[in-house]
C-alpha cells in the first residue's frame, strides 16, 4: 500500500482546500497524472500524482483543508496483496519500499535564484526592529497568525500588561518604545512619550518613522444602513491578499510616475505580419508579447530597475535574471504570472508562454512559483481604454509599466501631419534607488525600441 | 426550537465559563453550551478539582505519618475510599452548582447538549428536551482536550483507566503503573501511594516532568523515589495484556524486569485538543498539524465570527491560559484592541512538594542563548521552611544579567504553587531583582526566598553567605 500525500506546494503555502478531487477508488493512476485541484491563498494548484497504482482508498472530499503532508489517497502497489494467499493476484511484486517517492515528490522548483522578499509576506513595517513582535497593534485582522508560537528568543519589552495595553490602543509597537526605567521598564509616560514624538516627526517632516502610528490604525466604520439597503459579502482571499500587498507596496515604495509616448506604426505592421506564423506555434501575437520582450532588454541594460532594496541590511540586491510579471485580470482579481528569463527567449517563445500563463490565471490553475520572482511588471489596460494612469510598483519590485489605449493621432513628421498610431506609456518607480533622470532614460530607451523594433535584436 | 445570541460559547469549561461571564458583565447577550448539568469543564469535573481534593487528603496523610518524627505519633491511617470519593464529589458538586448559579444571575442562557456547526453563524444543540438551533453574531470555541490514546495502550479492560477513570477512585488497587512521568500521572501517582498502592512510573525520557528545570524537579524525585515502588526512565511501554490477575505490562528501555504485572494501569501521556467539533467542516476554521484551531493573536480563527480559546486553541493546556484567552476574544469581540500577550504563564505541579514555574527557564535560557544569571536560595536556609520540617525547597529567579531583570521564577517546595504568583506579578511588571529585594515581605513566610533569592543575586543575602564574585 502507498501512501499519496500532498507535497510542497511552493514558497510560503501550507495548506489549501480541496476544490475537486480527481480520482476514485478503482481508478488507475499513472505517475503525474493529476489527482487534486487545491485551492490557496492566491492560486488553485492542479496536484500531480507522485505514485502509480490503483486506487484503494481517497481520504479527501471537496472543501476539505488540508495541510502539505496530509494523505489523499492510497493505491495498491501489489505488495500488500489482498489479504493472506491471493498474492497471486498481484503480478508485480513491488518491494514495500516503493513507498519512498511519495515523500519526494515536489513539483519543479525554479533553478533560478528568487527575489529576496515574497510579495505574499505581511504587510508589516520594517522600520520597526523587530518584526515578529508586532501583532500587537494588529486591528481585528481575520488573517490568522500563529498562535503562542512567537516564543521568540528575543528579550520581550518590559513593560506591565497595563502599559502594553495603551500602546496597544494608541498603536505603538510597545517593543520600539526607549524604556526609562530601571532594568528598561517602560512606563505609561514612556509609551506617550514615544506616541507625542511619532505624531511630532510626521506632522513636521512627513518622515517615514511615522512606524505606522495612526496610520495603519482602522477608523471605525460608519453605519451606512442608516443611507439605505447594502450588501456585506466576504473578502475573498486574493481581494485580501492583493489589498494587503498593494497597501504595503504603496505605503513603503515612494513612486513616481513618469509618462511617454511611443509610435507604434512600424510594430502594428510588423505584428500583423508575422501574427499568423506566431498562431501556429499556439501563441497570440500581442502588443503585451511584444513589449516583454522590450522589457527584458531594458532591464538588461538598466540594471538599477533590476533591483530590489533590502533597508534592513543597507543593502540593493541587484539581480542577474530577467522574469518580467504581466498583469492579468480574472473575475477573481488581479494576478500577475511571472515570465522567467525572458531575456532569453524569443518574442514567439514568449507570447505562446504568455497564453498559457494567461489561460491558468483565468482557470485559477496558477502555482504560487509561476507567480513569483518578478523583476519587473507590466500592465497592459489598453485592451479596456484609458490615456494614462499610475500603477502601483508591485514590491520588492521597483518598477512597473503601465500600457494604455493606443491610438491613431496626427504626428509632426516631415514637415506635415502624418497619421501615427501612438500607445501610451506610464513608468512608475521607486524613488530610493530610481532617479527621474534615470526613468527618463529607461522611458525613453523603451520608446525607441517599439520604434525602431530593430534595436532589440541589434543590442538586446 | 430556534434561538439568537450575540456571542455563542461551546464548551464551559474554565475557558468557556470565564468568557460568558465576562461577555454577559459587558452588556452582550450570551447562550453557553454544555453537555454537562453545570458549567465547569474537565478543569472541575475531571482534572484540577478533583484532583486537588484528592491531593489535599493526600498531604494530611503524609503529614500524619511524618508526625511521629515530631512527637506525635498516630496510628496507621484507615482509608474509607467510599467516603473519600463521597468528600471529593462533594467539593466537585460544590463548586460547579456555584459556577451554574453565577451563570443564572448573570442571566447567561445555558443550553445542556452537544452542538453541532450548521455554519460560521448557527449551530444546532441536540439536548434531551430536543434540538435547538441558534444563530449567533460571534462564537467562541472553548472545548477544551481529552486524554491522549495510543495503540500500544489500548486495551479494553477495567483495569486501565485514563485520568478521568483514575479521579473516579474506583478502589484502591494492590498495584499501580502510572504510564507517563508528567504531572498529571505524578499527581495521581501520589494520590495511589498514600492511600496503600504501590506505584510505579514509566517515562519515555530521561527525567521526570520534561521542561521543568532539573534542579526544581530534584526535591521531587528524591521524595517519590520513597513513595513509589519504582520510578523506570527512559523506558517505554510496548504491550499491555489482561490477565486473570491483573495487565502483563512489557517494557522496553532501561529497566531489567521487562514484564510486569500490575492491578491497574494509569495511562496520562499527555491530552489532544478537541478540535473534531462536528459541523466545523461547514466554517473556514483551520485546524493545525497538532490538531489545535488555528487562531490569530486575538483568539480569531480564520472564520471571523469564530474564536477558539484554551486547550483547543494550543499549548499550554492550563485552565488560567484558558481563562486569560477567554477575556482577550471577548474583548476583541467587543471591538478591544485586546491580543494574547502573556510574558509568562505559571504551571504547577500540584505533588508534595510542588513545583511551580514560569517565564524563561534556566534550560530555555541556555538554549535560547539569553545571557542571564540564575539566583537560587536553597530553602534550608528558610526559617519558615525549616519551623514544618520541609527544608528540601528551592528558589530561583532567572535575571537579565545586566539588568537584573526577572525573567524566569522557579519554585520547588512546599506552596511553590501559591508562591509563584509574585514571580508571574515580577514578570509582568518588568521587575528586577532589586524591586524584589526592596520589597518587605513577611516574616517568617515561605515568600521570604523570593526576596532573598534577589539578595543572593547581589551577592548580599541575609541568610546565605555568597559573596558576589567581583
Amino acid at each position: 500500500m502507498i501512501e499519496f500525500k500532498v507535497p510542497e506546494l511552493g514558497e510560503n503555502v501550507a495548506s489549501g482546500d480541496v476544490a475537486k478531487v480527481l480520482v476514485s477508488v478503482g481508478d488507475t493512476v499513472e505517475k503525474e497524472q493529476p489527482v487534486l485541484e487545491l485551492e490557496t491563498d492566491k492560486a488553485t494548484i492542479e496536484v500531480p500524482s507522485s505514485v502509480a497504482g490503483v486506487v484503494k482508498e481517497v481520504k479527501v472530499k471537496k472543501g476539505d483543508k488540508v495541510q502539505v503532508g496530509s494523505v489523499i489517497f492510497t493505491v495498491d502497489d501489489g505488495a500488500a496483496g489482498n489479504g493472506a494467499g491471493k498474492a497471486a493476484a498481484a503480478p508485480a511484486p513491488a518491494p514495500a519500499k516503493a513507498a519512498a517517492p511519495a515523500a519526494e515528490a515536489k513539483p519543479e522548483t525554479q533553478p533560478e535564484p528568487k527575489a529576496e522578499a515574497k510579495p505574499e509576506s505581511k504587510p508589516d513595517t520594517k522600520v520597526l526592529p523587530m518584526p515578529q513582535r508586532q501583532v500587537a497593534e494588529a486591528p481585528p485582522a481575520p488573517a490568522p497568525a500563529p498562535a503562542a508560537a512567537t516564543a521568540s528568543s528575543l528579550m520581550p519589552a518590559a513593560a506591565s500588561p497595563a502599559v502594553r495595553r495603551l500602546a496597544r490602543e494608541i498603536g505603538v509597537d510597545i517593543n520600539a518604545v526607549p524604556g526609562t526605567g530601571p532594568a528598561g521598564r517602560i512606563s505609561l509616560e514612556d509609551v506617550k512619550e514615544h506616541a507625542r514624538r511619532i505624531l511630532s516627526s510626521v506632522g513636521s517632516a512627513g518622515s517615514p518613522a511615522a512606524g505606522g502610528l495612526a496610520a495603519r490604525a482602522s477608523r471605525p466604520m460608519p453605519d451606512f444602513t442608516k443611507w439605505g439597503e447594502v450588501a456585506r459579502e466576504p473578502w475573498s482571499n486574493i481581494r485580501r491578499v492583493t489589498s494587503e500587498h498593494l497597501s504595503y507596496s504603496w505605503n513603503t515604495v515612494p513612486h513616481v510616475t513618469q509618462f511617454d509616448k511611443a509610435d507604434v506604426t512600424a510594430l502594428e505592421e510588423l505584428r500583423k505580419k508575422y501574427k499568423d506564423q506566431v498562431v501556429k506555434a499556439g501563441g497570440n501575437l500581442t502588443v503585451t508579447a511584444m513589449l516583454v520582450k522590450v522589457l527584458a532588454t531594458a532591464l538588461q541594460k538598466f540594471p538599477q530597475f533590476n533591483a530590489s532594496i533590502d533597508p534592513d541590511r543597507g543593502e540593493i540586491i541587484y539581480k542577474k535574471y530577467v522574469n518580467v510579471g504581466v498583469a492579468v485580470d480574472t473575475d477573481r482579481g488581479l494576478l500577475v504570472p511571472v515570465i522567467k528569463d525572458a531575456s532569453r527567449k524569443n518574442i514567439t517563445q514568449i507570447a505562446v508562454e504568455l497564453q498559457q500563463l494567461a489561460e491558468k490565471a483565468r482557470d485559477r490553475k496558477l502555482t504560487v512559483d509561476e507567480m513569483s520572482g518578478g523583476s519587473m511588471s507590466l500592465s497592459n489596460l489598453g485592451g479596456i481604454g484609458g490615456t494614462y494612469f499610475t500603477p502601483i510598483v508591485n514590491w520588492p519590485e521597483v518598477a512597473i509599466l503601465g500600457v494604455s489605449r493606443g491610438g491613431t493621432e496626427p504626428v509632426w513628421k516631415n514637415n506635415q501631419f502624418e497619421p501615427r498610431q501612438m500607445l501610451p506609456l506610464s513608468l512608475s518607480y521607486d524613488h530610493r534607488v530610481i532617479d527621474g533622470a534615470d526613468a527618463i532614460r529607461f522611458l525613453r530607451w523603451v520608446v525607441e525600441a517599439i520604434e525602431q523594433p530593430f534595436l532589440l535584436s541589434l543590442i538586446g | 426550537m430556534a434561538q439568537t445570541t450575540q456571542i455563542a460559547v461551546l464548551g464551559a469549561g474554565p475557558g468557556g465559563y470565564a468568557a460568558a461571564f465576562y461577555a454577559a458583565d459587558l452588556g452582550m447577550q450570551v447562550t453557553l453550551i454544555d453537555e454537562e448539568k453545570n458549567p465547569g469543564g474537565v478543569c472541575l469535573y475531571r482534572g484540577c478539582i478533583p484532583s486537588k481534593a484528592l491531593l489535599h487528603v493526600a498531604k494530611v496523610v503524609d503529614e500524619a505519618a511524618h508526625a511521629s518524627k515530631w512527637g506525635v505519633t498516630y496510628g496507621a491511617p484507615a482509608i474509607d475510599v467510599d467516603k473519600l470519593r463521597a468528600y471529593k464529589q462533594g467539593v466537585v458538586d460544590k463548586l460547579t452548582a456555584g459556577v451554574g448559579s453565577v451563570a443564572k444571575l448573570r442571566k447567561v442562557n445555558y443550553v445542556q447538549g452537544r452542538a453541532t456547526l450548521t455554519g460560521p453563524k448557527s449551530l444546532k444543540v441536540t439536548g434531551a428536551s430536543g434540538d435547538t438551533d441558534i444563530q449567533f453574531e460571534h462564537l467562541i470555541l472553548a472545548t477544551g482536550s481529552h486524554p491522549t490514546k495510543i495503540p500500544s495502550l489500548a486495551l479494553d479492560s477495567p483495569r486501565m483507566m485514563d485520568s478521568t477513570s483514575g479521579l473516579e477512585l474506583p478502589d484502591v488497587p494492590k498495584s499501580l503503573l502510572v504510564v507517563g512521568g508528567g504531572y498529571i500521572g505524578l499527581e495521581l501517582g501520589t494520590v495511589y501511594a498514600t492511600i496503600g498502592s504501590k506505584v510505579s512510573v514509566v517515562e519515555m525520557t530521561g527525567g521526570l516532568l520534561p521542561g521543568a528545570d532539573r534542579d526544581l524537579v530534584q526535591p521531587l524525585e528524591k521524595r517519590l523515589k520513597t513513595l513509589f515502588a519504582s520510578i523506570m526512565l527512559n523506558t517505554k511501554v510496548v504491550k499491555v495484556a489482561e490477565e486473570k490477575d491483573g495487565i502483563r505490562v512489557t517494557f522496553e528501555g532501561d529497566v531489567t524486569e521487562k514484564e510486569q504485572l500490575f492491578d491497574r494501569v494509569l495511562v496520562a501521556i499527555g491530552r489532544r485538543p478537541n478540535s473534531k467539533v462536528p459541523g466545523l467542516d461547514t466554517t473556514r476554521v483551520k485546524v493545525d498539524a497538532k490538531g489545535f484551531i488555528e487562531t490569530d493573536p486575538q483568539r480569531r480563527t480564520a472564520e471571523p465570527s469564530i474564536f477558539a480559546i484554551g486547550d483547543v486553541a494550543g499549548e499550554p493546556m492550563l485552565a488560567h491560559k484558558a481563562s486569560h484567552e477567554a477575556r482577550v476574544a471577548v474583548e476583541a469581540i467587543a471591538g478591544h484592541k485586546a491580543v494574547f500577550e502573556p510574558q509568562a504563564i505559571p504551571a504547577v505541579v500540584f505533588t508534595d512538594p510542588e513545583i511551580a514555574w514560569c517565564g524563561l527557564t534556566e534550560a530555555q535560557a541556555k538554549e535560547q542563548g539569553v545571557d542571564v544569571e540564575v539566583a537560587k536560595f536553597p530553602w534550608g536556609a528558610l526559617s519558615r521552611a525549616i519551623t514544618v520540617d520541609r527544608p528540601e525547597g528551592l528558589t530561583k529567579l532567572v535575571l537579565e544579567k545586566s539588568t537584573g531583570r526577572v525573567l524566569g521564577v522557579g519554585i520547588s517546595g512546599s506552596g511553590a504553587g501559591e508562591l509563584i504568583a509574585e514571580g508571574v506579578l515580577a514578570i509582568e511588571m518588568g521587575a528586577s531583582a532589586e524591586d524584589l529585594k526592596m520589597v518587605i515581605h513577611p516574616h517568617p513566610t515561605l515568600s521570604e526566598s523570593v526576596m532573598e533569592a534577589a539578595e543572593v543575586f547581589f551577592g548580599q543575602s541575609t541568610h546565605v553567605f555568597k559573596p558576589k564574585r567581583k
